[in-house]
Formats: C-alpha cells, sequence, structure tokens
C-alpha cells in the first residue's frame, strides 16, 4: 500500500534500459543514503519503469516543492544529491536535467505511455490511483455493441504494422459463430529497432490487461493469452506478477467486479522467430506448433486459435483502449490526421541526440519528431541523410521527404510504412546499400521457408545486393533487383514476404546514386561497405591529429606527432574503427 | 548428460505439462533452462511419453532460434544486431568478438567460457550498440570497453 502520510518520492527509472544504466546501484545508494541520515521514513523510493529517454539513469525527486528531474545520475552522485536535495532541500544542479531532456518530453503527447516512467508497475494501487481499471467497470456496465461501436467510432487502427482499423476486428471476432473466443495480445515485437511495447509491458502491464479484459468482453472471449518475445524477460515478469494482481483484486477471473463476466489471462513466451509476429503464425506457435504462416482467410477472427474465432491485437492498441473508454471516442479521433487518429510511439534511435521512445499525435511530420523531441543529430556536424521507417517491412526516406507526415497513408505513399514505428536516422556515415543489404541479411534468415517467393527470391536478392556491396555488382542488377521486388510483394504468403523488399525498394529509388557509385566507381560514399575500402590514409585529408592510433584494437596504425599515420596492411583487422574516429573522413 | 536424477528431472517437468494443450514449447523452454539445452535423450524421452515423433520435436527445436541441441559456454555473448546497433557499430562489435574468443555465430570457446551468439534486437536501441552477456547489458560498447569485459570475464573463471 502506498502509505499516504508519505508525499516525497524518489523515482528511480528501472525498465530494461535503466537496469542496463545501473539504476539498481542507485537505488542501492540512495536507501544508504537515507539511512545514513535517519531520514528513509520520511522518503518512499519508487522504482518505475522506462520513462522512454535514454539517459543514464533517470531520477525524479517529488515533495511538497515541487518535481524535480535529473538525469544522468551516477551512484556517485546520489551522496550529494541526499545533502543537498534529501536533507538540505536545494536542488543539486550538477545532475539537473537539461534543456534536452525538457525538449524531448515537452513536444510530446503521452496517453499510452502517460503511465510509464510515473508508477510502480508491481503495485498495482499505484495503477488504480491514476485511473485504472476504471473504464473496465464502466465498460462492463456497457452493452458490447456499444463498446465495439467506440471504438470503432474512435478511429482506432492497429498499431503493429497493417493499420486495419481495431474496431472492425472486434466486430468481426463478436460477430463470428461460436461459443469459444479468444483474445490474443501480440507482444513478439520482432522488428529490429522497436521497443514501445516492451515499455509499455514493463511499465505500465495493467494498461494491457485492462484492454484485453474489455476486448474480452467486447467480443465475447472467455480466456486471453500474451504472446511475448523471450527476449524480454523483465516484461515477462512484471507482466505475470500485475495478471496475479489482477486476479486478487477481482480484476480478472471469475465474475469480473461482479458483473458475470469472467475472463483468464496468460502469458506465452515466444522461442525466438521473427515470423511469429504475424498473426497466423503466432497462433501455429501457441499452439505448440512451428510458426508458419498460413493463407488468410479465414481470419483469426473467424478461425483462429485452436480453430476458434481469435482477436488479436498488438501491445500498444490494446494499452489505447481504456483511454478510449474512460475519454470517448470523440476525444480519440480529435487527435491526429483525417484519416488516422489518435497518437502513435515512435522507437527513436540512431544518430539523433536523444533516443528513446517519443508518442506524438499522428499526422505529426518526419521533421517535427526528429528535430523537436528527437533533438536532431547527435553529432552537431554531421547532417541527416535519412531515416528508416518500419523496420524490415519499411523503408529508407531521404531528407526531401522530412516533412512528410506520419500517418499511416501519407507514409504507404512514400513506399515505406508506419510498422511497428521504429525510426533510426543515419548521417553521412550509414551507408543505404549496406542498410537494404542489413535487412535483405534479417529477413532471408527469418524467413520461415514455406513459400518460394520468400525463400528464394529474397535469398536471391540478398546474393545480388552482396555482390554490389562486395564491389562485384553490375548494371543489370539494378534491373534484377527492380524486378524481382515486386514479384516477392505481390505473390508471397505472408506480411513478413510482401513487404521485405521494401528496403531495397526504397532506397533504389531515393538513393540511387549510392548503388551506381558501389557499381560504376567500385566506391562507398560512405565508407562502410569493407570490401571497397582500401585502408589508406589520404594525405591531402589527413590532419595528423593521431585520433585513430589509440582506437585500433589490433596496433595497425602507426603515428607520431606532426606525421601522417599509417595503417599496417598485415595487422589491419577492416573494424573500420578508425574511420568512425576520424574526424576529417581521411581514411579511404 | 548421464546421471539418472537428470533424466528423472525430464519426466517431472514433463507432468506438469500432461494435460496441458499447445504445452510443447513451455515444456522445452523448461528443459532448456534446466540443463542449458535440450538433450538427445530428453527428446526421446518427450517423444515416448506424450506419444508424438521425435522428428516433430526436433521440427520445433530447429525453427525456434532459442533453442540449443548441445551444451554451450558458461557465459552467453548475445551480439545486438538490431538496424540501430548496425548503424552504430554492431557489425564491428560483433567481428572483434569474433577474432578476440575464435569462435563464430553460434559457438563456444574451446576452454568452455563463452558462447557468442548474433540476436536481431535487444530492444535497447537508444544505447547502440548493445553487447549482453549472461544477463547484463552493456551499452554504447566500444572495441575497448568490450575487450576489458572480455578480460574481466576470463580472469573471474
Amino acid at each position: 500500500m502506498i502509505k499516504k502520510d508519505i508525499k516525497k518520492r524518489i523515482l528511480i527509472c528501472s525498465g530494461t534500459s535503466g537496469v542496463s544504466a545501473g539504476c539498481e546501484k542507485v537505488r542501492k545508494r540512495f536507501e544508504d543514503e537515507l539511512k545514513k541520515r535517519g531520514i528513509s521514513g520520511d522518503w518512499e523510493i519508487v522504482s518505475v519503469g522506462d520513462r522512454g529517454l535514454f539517459r543514464d539513469v533517470l531520477v525524479d525527486i517529488i515533495d511538497d516543492s515541487g518535481r524535480v528531474n535529473y538525469e544522468y545520475v551516477a551512484p556517485e552522485d546520489v551522496e550529494n544529491i541526499a545533502d543537498s536535495h534529501l536533507a538540505g532541500g536545494k536542488v543539486y544542479r550538477e545532475r539537473l536535467a537539461g534543456d534536452d531532456y525538457k525538449k524531448f518530453f515537452e513536444k510530446q503527447t503521452r496517453i499510452v505511455l502517460s503511465n510509464c516512467g510515473e508508477i510502480d508497475p508491481d503495485k498495482i494501487e499505484e495503477y488504480i490511483a491514476s485511473q485504472g481499471y476504471a473504464a473496465l467497470k464502466k465498460a462492463l456496465g456497457t452493452p458490447a455493441e456499444e463498446i465495439i461501436e467506440q471504438v470503432k467510432e474512435s478511429g482506432l487502427k492497429g498499431r503493429g504494422g497493417a493499420g486495419f482499423p481495431a474496431g472492425l476486428k472486434w466486430e468481426f471476432t463478436r460477430n463470428a459463430p461460436g461459443d469459444e473466443k479468444y483474445v490474443v495480445c501480440n507482444a513478439d515485437e520482432g522488428d529490429p529497432g522497436a521497443f514501445m511495447d516492451r515499455s509499455i509491458l514493463e511499465g505500465d502491464p495493467h494498461s494491457v490487461i485492462e484492454g484485453m479484459t474489455i476486448a474480452g468482453y467486447a467480443v465475447g472471449a472467455g480466456e486471453g493469452f500474451i504472446y511475448c518475445r523471450a527476449e524480454y524477460p523483465l516484461a515477462i515478469k512484471k507482466l505475470s506478477r500485475a495478471i496475479t494482481l489482477a486476479e486478487k483484486e477481482g480484476f480478472l477471473g471469475d465474475n469480473i467486479l461482479g458483473s458475470g463476466f469472467s475472463f483468464r489471462l496468460q502469458v506465452k513466451e515466444g522461442a525466438g522467430a521473427f515470423v511469429c509476429g504475424e498473426e497466423t503464425a503466432l497462433i501455429a506457435s501457441i499452439e505448440g506448433r512451428r510458426g508458419m504462416p498460413v493463407p488468410r482467410p479465414p481470419f483469426p477472427a473467424v478461425e483462429g486459435l485452436w480453430g476458434k474465432p481469435t482477436l488479436i491485437n498488438n501491445v500498444e492498441t490494446i494499452a489505447n483502449v481504456r483511454h478510449i473508454i474512460l475519454k470517448g471516442a470523440e476525444w480519440f479521433s480529435s487527435m491526429g490526421s483525417e484519416k488516422s487518429k489518435g497518437t502513435k510511439v515512435f522507437a527513436l534511435a540512431g544518430k539523433v541526440k536523444n533516443t528513446g521512445l517519443v508518442e506524438v499525435p499522428m499526422g505529426t511530420t518526419l521533421r517535427e519528431l526528429i528535430f523537436g523531441p528527437g533533438g536532431g543529430m547527435a553529432d552537431r556536424k554531421s547532417e541527416f541523410k535519412g531515416v528508416q521507417i518500419g523496420g524490415p517491412s519499411g523503408g529508407c526516406l531521404p531528407s526531401e521527404l522530412l516533412d512528410t507526415p506520419i500517418d499511416y497513408e501519407s507514409l504507404n505513399a512514400t513506399g515505406a510504412i508506419m510498422g511497428s514505428g521504429g525510426m533510426i536516422v543515419m548521417d553521412a556515415g550509414s551507408c543505404m546499400v549496406d542498410i537494404a543489404k542489413f535487412f535483405l541479411d534479417f529477413t532471408v534468415a527469418e524467413s520461415c521457408g514455406k513459400c518460394v517467393p520468400c525463400r528464394v527470391g529474397l535469398k536471391r536478392m540478398q546474393e545480388v545486393i552482396s555482390l554490389i556491396t562486395s564491389g562485384e555488382g553490375r548494371e543489370e542488377h539494378i534491373a534484377f533487383l527492380k524486378d524481382m521486388a515486386p514479384t516477392i510483394k505481390n505473390t508471397a504468403l505472408c506480411g513478413l514476404g510482401n513487404t521485405a523488399p521494401s528496403p531495397v525498394l526504397t532506397t533504389l529509388r531515393y538513393f540511387a546514386d549510392e548503388y551506381n557509385a558501389h557499381i560504376r566507381e567500385r566506391k562507398c560514399p560512405s565508407l562502410v561497405c569493407t570490401e571497397l575500402l582500401k585502408f589508406e590514409i589520404n594525405e591531402e585529408l589527413c590532419k595528423k591529429c593521431g585520433k585513430c592510433l589509440p582506437v585500433c584494437p589490433s596496433d595497425a596504425i602507426r603515428w607520431k606527432k606532426k606525421e601522417f599515420a599509417r595503417i599496417d596492411k598485415d595487422k589491419c583487422i577492416k573494424c573500420r574503427a578508425c574511420i568512425n574516429e576520424c574526424p576529417f573522413r581521411a581514411i579511404e | 548428460m548421464n546421471s539418472k536424477t537428470d533424466l528423472s528431472k525430464v519426466n517431472e517437468i514433463i507432468e506438469g505439462y500432461r494435460s496441458k494443450k499447445g504445452s510443447l514449447i513451455p515444456l522445452l523452454q523448461d528443459i532448456q533452462s534446466v540443463f542449458g539445452y535440450v538433450p538427445e535423450e530428453a527428446v526421446n524421452i518427450i517423444a515416448r511419453e506424450l506419444e508424438i515423433y521425435p522428428v516433430d520435436i526436433y521440427g520445433i527445436l530447429t525453427f525456434y532460434s532459442q533453442f540449443y541441441m548441445e551444451p554451450r559456454g558458461k557465459h552467453i555473448i548475445r551480439v545486438c544486431q538490431g538496424t540501430a546497433c548496425h548503424v552504430m557499430g554492431g557489425k564491428e562489435m560483433l567481428g572483434f568478438l569474433s577474432d578476440e574468443l575464435g569462435i563464430e555465430d553460434g559457438e563456444s570457446t574451446k576452454d568452455g567460457i563463452f558462447f557468442l551468439e548474433r540476436v536481431a534486437c535487444l530492444g535497447c536501441c537508444g544505447m547502440a550498440p548493445v553487447v549482453m552477456i549472461d544477463d547484463n547489458f552493456h551499452g554504447r560498447c566500444t572495441i575497448g570497453s568490450l575487450r576489458k569485459l572480455i578480460e574481466q570475464y576470463r580472469s573471474k573463471d
């Protein structure tokens, strides 16, 4: 229970990124420092989920005089913070959150993420205090058809990638004949570069439980599964604990809140297969089989888990539900663009200053996002070159398209897709041909092998693009890629194969000059493709600074003050550490 | 895998799942968490007890990347090869570790200390490039920081 008399709280971000940044040590130090001063009783230390910004470690201190944000808090800072803030009531300026921090949060509209970094996910009472389970109460007193109508009216679309209207899915499942139905939450967040689902599950697991229970009531299901990838051990732990607590409080189980409606929920752990994010493959995996997709129709809404009507929604979609029920469809649809309503969480990473999760209304432009909360490029001197959006199913967009509004329709028009919301910012040091190859390597490895276009077609594309990056590219390779890509797009069995050529198609469309440089000049302008690099110092560009010397792991660089650096090719392992370090791009 | 107690553990795990549908994957996950991999003998016992063909079990084991059919080194090194890590140097990190340890992706060192594998995405993109050793995440890695880490683990064992 929250001790009501304690108003003073120390919030420590303790999700996966918090843990990796050392939040546990920081927490321990706070405990020690409070004890040392004999003020342990006055303060409550709360391990909250990640707030979304990657800063090691984020700590908030809340007392009568307000709330103060600290960033980059190391264990050795805790003593100073305790001295000045906890004991002395004076802000410790050294670790005070700066302008970038403010900019990151100021420009967001946090709905799905509203509880992340604010409440202790292990304490159900904190969730309840933030209007938790109020939507469930409201929903249970409303006819199921009306709930579905509200979700339809809100305009909520699937946040997992394809953007299918959620309300319609609900309606199809409800109307499908059968007494036994299921609700499945797709938490198999496999897209490299997306981590919003993990943060929601870790930081606000009850919002997913509440959303699923409402969905279960609306479609007439008595049982639900959350299929979570095994790479997220902390999320699975938080979720399992939250389910137990919700059962204890009567929000799950038999006769929920005396309504007569019963709903059970269990977590199913994935076993490492990207294709299981595809709904029919996911169903096969829950049933204990190899996760291979089957043709649709029949859609899972009609014939899903164990052949029964099944509603499958993504984590972020489900997490929106309680807000829609509580505040109404009109409130939700007032946000966003004409056809894409509400907000979307993006995972911003790569060469951008502020990396982390950003929630903004649909229709925000790429520029507003990357240069707003994102804070622009990490390295002031580097220039924005492109952004990869939507993971292996998405595409790379160039700077000319920075003013594209982020909604399903506008992104589809560019050849990229919304996808799950991964967004990787790139500068001159990223080779677009290499990025296309990277995604092909990924989809080839993750293809389940069931259909020929995906199994063989992607492999052929991968072989050709490998020739290009290794300096053996020919003009006809481009024509081959342009021919093969749409063929796979149109003929593959599932979404994985249908969208896998997108990274190649978008880079061909927007960065054709880079392909040409690889093929015609046998050069990688971004100095990434190692087989096209000589690993020699260009003496016209070298400023004799010696920065390359200490980063070389194989002792291959010779340098003396006021002399050009030299690379010993026998020792060089082509790791590119020197290239990344050189400010003058003098290593070719 | 030669002592009898080991095998009885397999039977114990099977009992917990006998009447549950769709339980083959969690059952194999439990077996793996006990042994560190799924031993051939365990596959045979499961097949016999649950009256399924061993091939169906191998089908699962080879389909999902998280199952291992051989013992792995003591410390599991996972090198993230997600998009953000790729852009920030994940490939170089994997290359370095592979050179330094003398093993490729999916192999263990001869001394049995390390097992190296590439993973698609660990979901810590903001700290790229990321390397995970056992349960510990290491963010913003450099070749220098990895060299130190490896030395630490080596000296511990």
